[in-house]
């Protein structure tokens, strides 16, 4: 079966891997770039484990073809730390222990991440609706709307 | 924010690390994607399986062809039922079944496809994709057979039989000795229904439903399993129980269990459904035919199909009760569905359905059921939830009926320490009045409500487990510490076991490291379940500490040439005896010297934990209902726990919250729906509707402190017990919202509508 080449630029790197021409996004980043860290619940879009950045835009990678990376800027939750150093979102989820199990704890903070860098200050309506496509079977999601609004208040400290 | 309210007795000891909220150790690599997952794992030259599933709820598998597969490009092994034999031993498999025929059947089907999706043959090849063709190339021939969809039609007389050997475990005497679909029935009793109803001022009967739903935790089951030509074994996999991994895997194969060797990954939730085993003996049978490692994961159609659910519920129920609202009666009747295999929600919905009231006269029974369903496998609080729901809503109609405050009626009937369970033993200390009156006094029991919005408030009841754990913990020449035992840690055990061995030895809880071990590096310990592993599993950390303490006064003691018994501990340090002029040696300093005082230091400790105390959970719901679309929404949500003593009060919180919401799932949304022939209809996420974050409102929590005498701080099992009130306070704010009592979950809009129609 002939393969696919695609180069794209994962997390600000150059990065290139032959894939097949119906895998997803997500089976690229996770068997053929080693990026375990976007994870599959369900592999048809609709829990957000698999959450990335695509061009800035926040996509499900299980429903993007990884072709489709060609020559774009893809952003997974191993490229929101910026230099060893977390990003306030991650800090703050650990703060406030918004999460349990961790395994949505990647797609929740790269779908907060697309939020708040549109909208520094969302209402914390907002944030439930835009993280609505994100599942978490164990918090109940308190903790984690409030390490979002809390982040989103530090961003703005810091810019201010 | 939690209120910690103060305890009905005073604390053993004061708390340094217990009850602080540091940050969890495993944290920062789940926050930058680095932890590993069941999927997160690979061995080099593994190649991928995948199985195929059965496509009619109930069939006799007549043939398997698989040349056709074997011969496609790619293609190392195939495995059908006659590559695992049969097997009848029973393994000790925590909260879930423990039966190997049942379990090895569920993985494998021999002769009979007892649900659609069940496996009847798995494949593997070099890569994933070549796996999914030769799958579609394996020919099976099946007979259809009636399948049995509801449990009016399995218990009906001439229902087709799911399996022939089986009888009717504890049926009642005279009960015919034929083959029956009823695989168990549970009874208690106490007293005489007869009086007790005589003596009733009210009596209320009514018969529920609820249906099956899935535990959805968000990471699929995935193994990696490696069979070497020396037939030593290595599984990596997602479980809640690295132990019974390897004991039912030895069991289902017929293998050494001395020769597996079971290491967890990290775990994308559980909730009682990772307590059994599914894709693991298929990678191991496919490994040792393929002589190459085997990774296999399932999608979520197929966790759906094939794995979880909790059981649906049928119950019957009559109470009575006096004017002044004593209850005087109680007569439950249950059925559980417990899918295609014999389940436990017999005995745990019984032993469960009145178990927070004081009620002098009862009758209780409960059956196991099977259907061409899935097989049934723990949830959080196994049969407590929908056992409970039937006794809650009864309590909150007695209370309008009566004109009482609900909370004040169960205050009344509420068990307290010194009352008999219903299933035999005198409870201890408990803290349910506690928290019912923690729920009385919480502002929200009080604040005024909108025009189309309800109150409802019920409770839950669960028992927590004990059994056995194993801890090590080590020391290190700078003074910090590891901590390893043999539990998984979904929802932050390993930050409590490590504020559990700061508070023992008085260093740092940055300065702990804890881990899961896998079945080599740690003594046997039972699942990640039954709320025990921060009871039961931090018992043996406190121990194993305690351990390391003995010792290190042992070393001071051969430093300052005095017995090991004159010298003392206490603030991080050992002491001398009053009659010796030196100075307390400090655990730092003790640990810089281990090498020239008798080599390093490791404390260890085993144990089976006693009964653990049970847990009382209340919760509050207001729910705001559309009577137009009968879509309702919950607009606040308090709940209320006794933890006994919270170890890390966040990670408390979070159980809380986090039941709620299950709770609150499947009260209003999630349900398996089939169809005529027992294909589930809504195997995705997109059909199985699970609450996501712009369904909820913030979920306020109260901790509940009243200290568990059987753990040295106090603690019980806070895990299960929040998904237990839900369905009923959710329903019961339903019921004062509507004017409508309904009996039936999940209350979807369409049958509220319904609801709201026929009352006109």
């Amino acid at each position: 079966m002939s393969r696919l080449h695609v180069e794209t630029t994962v997390n600000g790197e150059a990065a290139e891997f032959l894939c097949e021409a119906q895998e997803n996004l997500l089976t690229a980043l996770r068997d053929r770039l080693g990026l375990t860290g976007s994870k599959e619940g369900c592999g048809t879009g609709d829990c957000g484990a698999c959450s990335v950045l695509l061009d800035g835009r926040l996509v499900p990678s299980c429903l993007v073809l990884a072709a489709e990376a060609r020559d774009r800027q893809v952003t997974t939750i191993e490229g929101v730390a910026e230099g060893g150093k977390l990003h306030v979102l991650q800090q703050k989820f650990l703060e406030h222990a918004a999460l349990q199990c961790g395994i949505c704890t990647p797609g929740f903070i790269v779908a907060a991440k697309a939020l708040l860098d549109r909208n520094p200050d969302p209402s914390e309506e907002e944030v439930r609706y835009w993280l609505a496509g994100n599942l978490c079977r164990c918090t109940g999601y308190d903790k984690i709307i409030r390490a979002v609004l809390d982040s989103a208040a530090e961003l703005r400290k810091e810019i201010a | 924010m939690s209120a910690l309210l103060k305890p009905r007795s005073e604390p053993r000891r004061n708390f340094k690390y217990v009850g602080q909220r540091p940050i969890r150790h495993d944290g920062p690599d789940k926050v930058t994607g680095r932890a590993n997952y069941g999927a997160d794992f690979t061995l080099p030259g593994m190649i991928h399986g995948v199985v195929v599933r059965s496509p009619h709820a109930h069939a006799r598998i007549l043939s398997i062809d698989t040349r056709e597969a074997e011969a496609m490009p790619g293609v190392k092994a195939v495995i059908t039922g006659a590559d695992i034999a049969q097997n009848r031993a029973q393994v000790s498999m925590g909260e879930g079944s423990g039966d190997m025929h049942d379990v090895s059947e569920n993985c494998l089907a021999h002769g009979k496809a007892l649900y659609h999706g069940h496996v009847v043959a798995a494949v593997a090849a070099m890569t994933l994709t070549q796996a999914q063709a030769a799958a579609r190339l394996i020919k099976v021939q099946y007979e259809k057979l009636k399948p049995v969809l509801d449990i009016e039609s399995a218990i009906a007389p001439g229902a087709p039989i799911l399996h022939d050997h089986l009888r009717t475990e504890g049926r009642a005497a005279g009960a015919p000795d034929r083959p029956t679909n009823i695989a168990a029935r549970a009874v208690l009793e106490r007293g005489s229904l007869e009086q007790g109803f005589a003596a009733a001022d009210l009596v209320i009967e009514r018969e529920f439903r609820t249906r099956m739903v899935h535990q959805g935790y968000i990471e699929p089951h995935a193994c990696v399993a490696r069979y070497s030509p020396d037939g030593q074994v290595f599984i990596w996999c997602t479980t809640q129980g690295p132990f019974q991994v390897r004991g039912a895997c030895a069991a289902v194969l017929g293998m050494d269990l001395g020769r597996i060797k079971v290491v967890a990954s990290e775990i994308g939730g559980g909730f009682g459904g990772k307590t059994t085993i599914y894709l693991e003996p298929l990678a191991v049978a496919l490994s040792r035919k393929a002589s190459l490692p085997v990774k296999m994961v399932m999608t979520r159609e197929e966790v759906l199909r094939a794995t979880g659910p909790t059981p649906g519920s049928r119950t019957r129920i009559k109470m009575g009760m006096k004017k002044d609202g004593r209850l005087t009666a109680a007569s439950v009747t249950m059925h559980c569905e417990s899918g295609a295999f014999a389940g436990l929600a017999h005995r745990s919905t019984a032993m469960c359905c009145l178990s927070a009231y004081r009620i002098p006269n009862f009758f209780i029974e409960s059956h196991s059921v099977l259907t061409n369903k899935p097989k049934v496998a723990a949830y959080r609080a196994p049969g407590a939830p929908m056992a409970m729901f039937p006794v809650e809503s009864l309590l909150d109609e007695f209370a309008q009926k009566l004109g009482m405050d609900p909370i004040d009626l169960r205050l009344l009937n509420a068990v307290e320490e010194g009352d008999a369970a219903p299933y035999g033993p005198k409870y201890g200390p408990i803290g349910y009045r506690e928290t019912l009156q923690a729920a009385k006094s919480h502002p929200h029991w009080s604040a005024p409500l909108k025009p189309n919005q309800g109150r409802g408030v019920a409770a839950g009841f669960w028992f927590n487990a004990g059994l056995n754990s194993s801890a090590v913990v080590t020391l290190d020449a700078d003074g910090s510490a590891a901590v390893v035992t043999g539990n998984p840690d979904i929802g932050g055990t390993r930050a409590a076991q490590a504020q559990m061995v700061a508070e023992e030895l008085d260093i740092p809880v940055e300065r702990v490291r804890p881990s899961v071990g896998d079945t080599d590096s740690v003594g046997y310990t039972d699942v990640t379940g039954g709320s025990r592993v921060c009871f039961a599993t931090g018992m043996a950390v406190i121990q194993a500490a305690e351990d390391v303490r003995r010792q290190l006064c042992a070393r001071a003691a051969k430093i300052w040439n005095v017995e090991a018994e004159a010298v003392t501990w206490s603030e991080g340090a050992a002491h001398p005896p009053a009659s010796l002029d030196k100075k307390p040696l400090s655990l730092k300093e003790l640990a810089a010297q281990m090498a020239r005082t008798g080599g390093p230091i490791i404390g260890r400790a085993s144990l089976s934990a006693p009964a653990a105390g049970p847990a009382f959970a209340v919760n509050i719901c207001d729910l705001e209902v559309d009577k137009e679309t009968g879509v309702s929404r919950v607009v606040r949500y308090t709940a209320i726990q006794d933890a006994g003593k919270a170890v890390h009060p966040s990670y408390v919180e979070g159980q809380m919250q986090g039941g709620a919401a299950q709770g609150i799932g499947w009260a209003l949304n999630e349900e398996y729906r089939f169809d005529a022939e027992g294909k589930m209809e809504n195997a995705s996420f997109l059909d199985y509707r699970m609450p996501v974050a712009s369904d909820l409102p913030m979920i306020d929590t109260v901790i509940v402190e009243v200290p568990n005498p059987t753990h040295p701080y106090g603690v019980r099992g806070v895990g299960e017990v929040p998904i237990v009130p839900p369905l009923g306070a959710v329903a019961n704010a339903m019921a004062r919202a509507t004017g409508v009592r309904f009996t039936e979950l999940p209350l979807s809009p369409m049958r509220v509508l319904e609801g709201l129609d026929a009352k006109g």
